[in-house]
């Protein structure tokens, strides 16, 4: 399932560790890249197959880490944070503010699929605080006209 | 003006630095890996014991002593694994030493690799953190091209390796037998103790675990005079400098390097600018969102591991969070409670369901529901959470519980039923 360039990746990857299953979570993030962001039982099968574990065992890790998606994500993934610093210096409307803009609330998907919000704990930029990661890349000192222009800008 | 002590971050406040290996080496990079690779790694050990150095995660526990707990002789393979899961609120200098100096950490990495004979290294590095996993991978390319990893590094004849691993969003996997759990590719569940896991660590294995500045003070404390230096940087027992994330309600948050004879008034009102918009300040949570909350007038103390202790709270991971005086304390409590309930793994029953009925309480307070009655069961909450659980998170949602409870009670009475 994983084209050449990524199977190249895994199997670097797997020469990494003492045991194919030290290896799982790691894959588990190309194989999430793979998808357009989100995991399916084929996916999980496939990690499975390769770590050598049964499926239950990736589900278990699957639905343990907040990183891991069961459902497709936006094509940009704003994450919010909301944790005690940032909520100090206005994360909470932040967030609030951004849910009002998209006409979604955290945890969900705009019908056309480019935005989705997720309310985040501590994304350890504290000291920048609020912080805001969109797909890969951190923003700090977000305010809510800031904002307004990253999400213009980003629809264009 | 009151001025930082550059020892971590001599490169990083330097605008010309680029961070790339040459530019490391330049600044006199892995001049103390040689020099460690010409010692015998006990002696390594005993330097960094004499250093005096105290773990920076958050526990502060000597990390010489626990490089000398390294089981011997086991036949198996012994792992140093860095800690850079960095992510109990209010803290991020770990990342600030990843992104922009990534190899003064990494030298110190190898050198505790080389004195705990430890001939593969991983760093566990939080999923979130992408700019940070890029540049380490970037870095530790450059090693491996430049022959400082792989084969005979420096024909020191000591080989070593060093594994990036990204984990995937889970707080307590920055407790080292949940990160270890995780790293072998599980759950992260904190793991019953003993054996700890310098005896049975990673898949089975000797393990330390040490947290990313921590490494990172090595190439100074192995370098020229360092453990001299080191030492006279702060009170006995307190030595080094460290890294303090400021956050909240001042007008210059950021991360700066201190001495640990540095008076927390100084690093609100020099460093940090004093409170933001002109208001008095209320009070700090002065080392990460588990240790107790201390009031305003209690803030003229040097900031370490013993004089915060002397005051009964905790230095932790040297994070301090400032808040002035508008807020509302019982809803930052609610923030902070609700953390910890999202956190726990639910491993053990005090945490997982004290987490819970802490937040709810304090739910009907914000609501307008509150009594004293539920005022003395939240405290009565977090005070089973106290000590009952494997890990430190039952603590560590129980310390900012009882000591908001103990140190603002007026707050919480504004939100009484009125009948
Ligand atoms: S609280 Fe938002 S980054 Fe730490």
């Amino acid at each position: 399932m994983f084209s050449k360039d990524i199977q190249t990746q895994v199997d670097k990857l797997l020469s990494h560790y003492p045991i194919r299953q030290n290896a799982l979570i790691p894959i588990l993030h190309l194989a999430q890249n793979e998808n357009e962001g989100w995991l399916t039982e084929a996916w999980m099968q496939h990690v499975a197959d390769i770590c050598e574990v049964p499926l239950t065992h990736v589900e278990g890790v699957v639905t343990f880490y907040t990183m891991f998606r069961l459902k497709p994500p936006g094509k940009y993934h704003l994450q919010v944070c909301t944790c005690v610093p940032c909520c100090l210096v206005g994360g909470t409307e932040l967030l609030e503010h951004t849910e009002k803009k998209l006409g979604i609330h955290a945890g969900h998907t705009t019908d056309d699929g480019i935005f989705s919000i997720e309310e985040m704990e501590c994304i350890g930029a504290c000291s920048f605080a609020p912080a805001v990661i969109v797909n890969e890349d951190y923003h700090e000192q977000v305010t809510p006209e800031s904002m307004d222009k990253m999400i213009d800008e980003l629809r264009k | 003006m009151a001025e930082e002590t550059l020892v971590l971050f001599k490169n990083i406040r330097n605008p010309k630095y680029d961070k790339s290996l040459s530019a490391y080496k330049k600044s006199g990079g892995f001049k103390s890996l040689k020099k460690v690779f010409g010692m015998k790694p006990d002696e390594v050990v005993q330097e960094v014991k004499e250093s005096g150095i105290r773990g920076r995660g958050g526990a502060g526990f000597p990390t010489g002593l626990k490089w000398s707990f390294m089981a011997k002789g086991t036949g198996k393979p012994s792992y140093l694994v860095a800690n850079a899961d960095e992510s109990e609120p209010g803290t991020c200098k770990d990342r600030e030493l990843m992104l922009k100096d990534p190899h003064m950490f990494l030298e110190g990495l190898m050198i505790g690799c080389y004195a705990i004979g430890c001939h593969h290294g991983y760093v566990y590095v939080r999923g979130e953190y992408f700019p940070s996993i890029k540049s380490l991978n970037e870095a530790v390319d450059e090693l491996y091209a430049d022959g400082l990893l792989g084969l005979d590094p420096m024909g020191s004849g000591f080989n070593l390796d060093i594994t990036i691993h990204t984990g995937a969003g889970a707080y307590i996997c920055g407790e080292e037998s949940a990160l270890l759990d995780s790293l072998e590719g599980k759950r992260g569940h904190p793991r019953v103790k003993p054996p700890f896991p310098a005896v049975s660590g990673f898949n089975g294995c000797p393990t330390s675990v040490n947290n990313v500045e921590t490494l990172a003070c090595m190439p100074f404390i192995l370098g020229d005079n360092g453990v001299e230096d080191f030492k006279n940087f702060g009170p006995q027992n307190n030595s080094g400098t460290h890294l303090v994330s400021l956050s909240g309600h001042v007008n210059r948050p950021g991360v700066y390097e201190l001495r640990m004879d540095v008076n927390m008034k100084d690093i609100i009102y020099e460093f940090g600018g004093g409170i933001r918009n002109g208001k008095k300040l209320k009070g700090v949570i002065p080392g990460g969102s588990s240790s107790p909350v201390m009031t305003a007038d209690e803030v003229d103390v040097l900031y370490n591991f013993d004089d915060l202790a002397k005051k009964g709270t905790m230095m932790g991971s040297s994070a301090m969070m400032v808040f002035d005086e508008d807020t509302d304390v019982v809803k930052l409590l609610h923030r902070i409670t609700r953390f910890y309930a999202h956190e726990s793994c639910g491993q053990c029953t005090p945490c997982r369901e004290g987490t819970h009925w802490s937040r709810q309480i304090i739910r009907d307070f914000l609501n307008g529901n509150g009594s004293e009655e539920k005022l003395l069961r939240l405290n009565r909450v977090g005070g089973n959470m106290m000590g009952t659980t494997l890990c430190a998170l039952g603590d560590a949602a129980a310390m900012p519980i009882q000591s908001f409870v103990k140190k603002f009670p007026e707050e919480f009475r504004k939100y009484y039923a009125t009948v």
